[in-house]
């Protein structure tokens, strides 16, 4: 990524700066200049919000193939979850086994190294994700595998 | 009255034993445990540095004092692990808490006292009114070579200060320093790990500096040993802080709140700001506290510090203990791996 582009984004990602459309009262992420579902009234109604970064798991994988530049963590977890205001987006899900990760864990945002241009590039910074509450997901009979003997 | 409007701190995740480490190199891990009284340090993430660290600490201090970053005035990191060579890691920090552009900023690098230098550079500018605010951050990720003797301590960890004049929890009374040019541990420009004295980092370096100033800072302020609830020192391992507090005068009582080494290790830059920060943790209206750091080249800082009123209203359920209390233990390989000691080869 090129580094304008990036410092372009920089509130998106370190502090997930989105919008919030004043006239659906809806939030968006990242940050829009008009609202499709307002269409063409939106625009100039769109005003900054700032999430705040606690939300839910939606649905979650395990990575064992790592992305270039995720190596060192594999596996790891890549989860879409929903926001407390709202939107949806993906994101890394650290610092926890990434097998125990459910749906309907809260999660919240944590500021972190996202990745760097080469080792003599720019870093990039910005937003992942931690579990704060687990729910314990019971077993039950039927989720047991059968195993043959 | 000038002193600490809020602090805030962070230690990562993830800690491997040193049995662990011991075990690697074929040493005596319990040995080395008692020897260094310390039995395991925290290890950062592949995605954790100096500027991750710092800006959950800083942000966790703006969080308790209910500032936002108009109200910052300066940021000073201090640290020897800086990500960048040449780029700031107080602007990235200043961008993630909204402070930008108003503001002045700069990195301070003094081994393991950069940070509390940074806290005299601000408390300097908040009493010539310059600012309102500054935040001082002190942390580090530092590394010792496989197998060097460092390798059992150094760890990863840090705090953030807001210095100023209202709303203040804790009052910086007085504070002085003492300096001289010790070569005890350095690095040199391109060398991943940094190389040290052995045993001269002990009596002509960390003890020489951290008793003299302390002594300093109780001359200055017309104190004695027992006038003080807790002390905190720079804490290299876990046995330097106990003799230099003792030598002090000071009582096992004083000194363990702010002893963390034993479990997190070593965190350079970060020690005092962490043991001073698990201090105010507890602390009550009117407990006086001794902070004294040194950082290696060398130098020590000393503070007088009075926790005042303004502590009780102020929420610290977020503690030094909770965040230590999470930590998972790691194995050898993994923290190889996620301190970049693998050969990755040529395609990497």
């Amino acid at each position: 990524m090129s580094v304008p582009r990036f410092w372009r984004e920089l509130d998106t990602r370190y502090n997930l700066i989105g919008s919030y459309c004043k006239i659906t009262k809806t939030y968006h992420y990242p940050r829009r200049s008009f609202n499709p579902e307002a269409g063409r009234e939106s625009i100039g109604s769109m005003e900054d919000y700032q999430f705040k970064g606690s939300g839910e798991i939606v649905s979650s994988t395990v990575v064992h193939q790592a992305q270039t530049g995720y190596e060192m963590f594999g596996p790891y977890c890549m989860a879409i979850i929903e926001l407390d205001e709202g939107p949806r987006i993906t994101t890394q899900i650290v610092d926890c086994d990434p097998e125990i990760v459910k749906p309907g864990m809260k999660v919240k945002s944590v500021f972190r190294k996202l990745g760097e241009d080469s080792e003599s590039g720019i870093l990039h910074y910005g937003t992942k994700f931690i579990v704060i509450e687990y729910n314990e997901v019971e077993e039950s009979e039927e989720n047991i595998p059968d195993i043959e003997v | 009255m000038n002193g600490i409007v809020s602090y805030g701190a962070y230690v990562p995740s993830h800690k491997i034993e040193t049995g662990e480490i011991a075990s690697v190199w074929g040493a005596d891990g319990s040995a080395w445990a008692k020897n260094l009284n310390v039995y395991s340090k925290s290890v950062p993430g592949p995605d954790e540095d100096v500027i991750t660290i710092s800006v959950e600490a800083t942000r966790q201090a703006m969080k308790r004092a209910n500032l936002n970053g108009d109200f910052i005035g300066a940021i000073y990191t201090g640290s020897e692990s800086h990500p960048y060579a040449v780029k700031p890691t107080s602007t990235i920090v200043a961008e993630a808490i909204g402070a930008t552009p108003n503001l002045t900023a700069a990195d301070f690098e003094f081994a393991c006292k950069a940070g509390t230098a940074a806290i005299q550079t601000c408390l300097g500018m908040v009493g010539d009114k310059q600012i309102d605010n500054g935040i001082a951050i002190g942390v580090d990720t530092s590394q010792g070579a496989p197998g060097d003797a460092l390798e059992y301590s150094a760890s990863a960890g840090g705090g953030a200060l807001i210095i100023g004049s209202k709303k203040v929890i804790a009052q910086i009374n007085h504070t002085t320093s003492y300096t001289t040019d010790t070569p005890d541990f350095w690095r040199r420009e391109g060398q991943k790990y940094p190389r040290h004295g052995g045993r001269f980092t002990g009596k002509p370096a960390f003890f020489k500096h951290v008793v003299s100033c302390g002594m300093m800072m109780m001359q200055k302020a017309g104190t004695e040993a027992k006038d003080y609830d807790y002390v905190v020192t720079h804490q290299p391992n876990g046995k330097f802080p106990i003799r230099a507090a003792k030598t002090l005068g000071f009582t096992n009582e004083q000194f363990e709140t702010g002893l963390l080494t034993p479990r997190i290790g070593n965190t350079y830059s970060g020690a005092v700001f962490l043991g001073l920060a698990a201090i105010l943790d507890i602390a009550k209206p009117g407990d006086r506290i001794l902070a004294v750091a040194y950082g290696s080249g060398a130098g020590s800082d000393a503070f007088d510090i009075t926790v005042t009123d303004e502590i009780a209203k102020m929420d610290r359920s977020e503690t030094v203990e909770n965040l230590i209390s999470r930590m998972k233990i790691i194995n050898y390989a993994t923290y190889a791996k996620y301190r970049g000691k693998l050969n990755m080869g040529a395609s990497k």
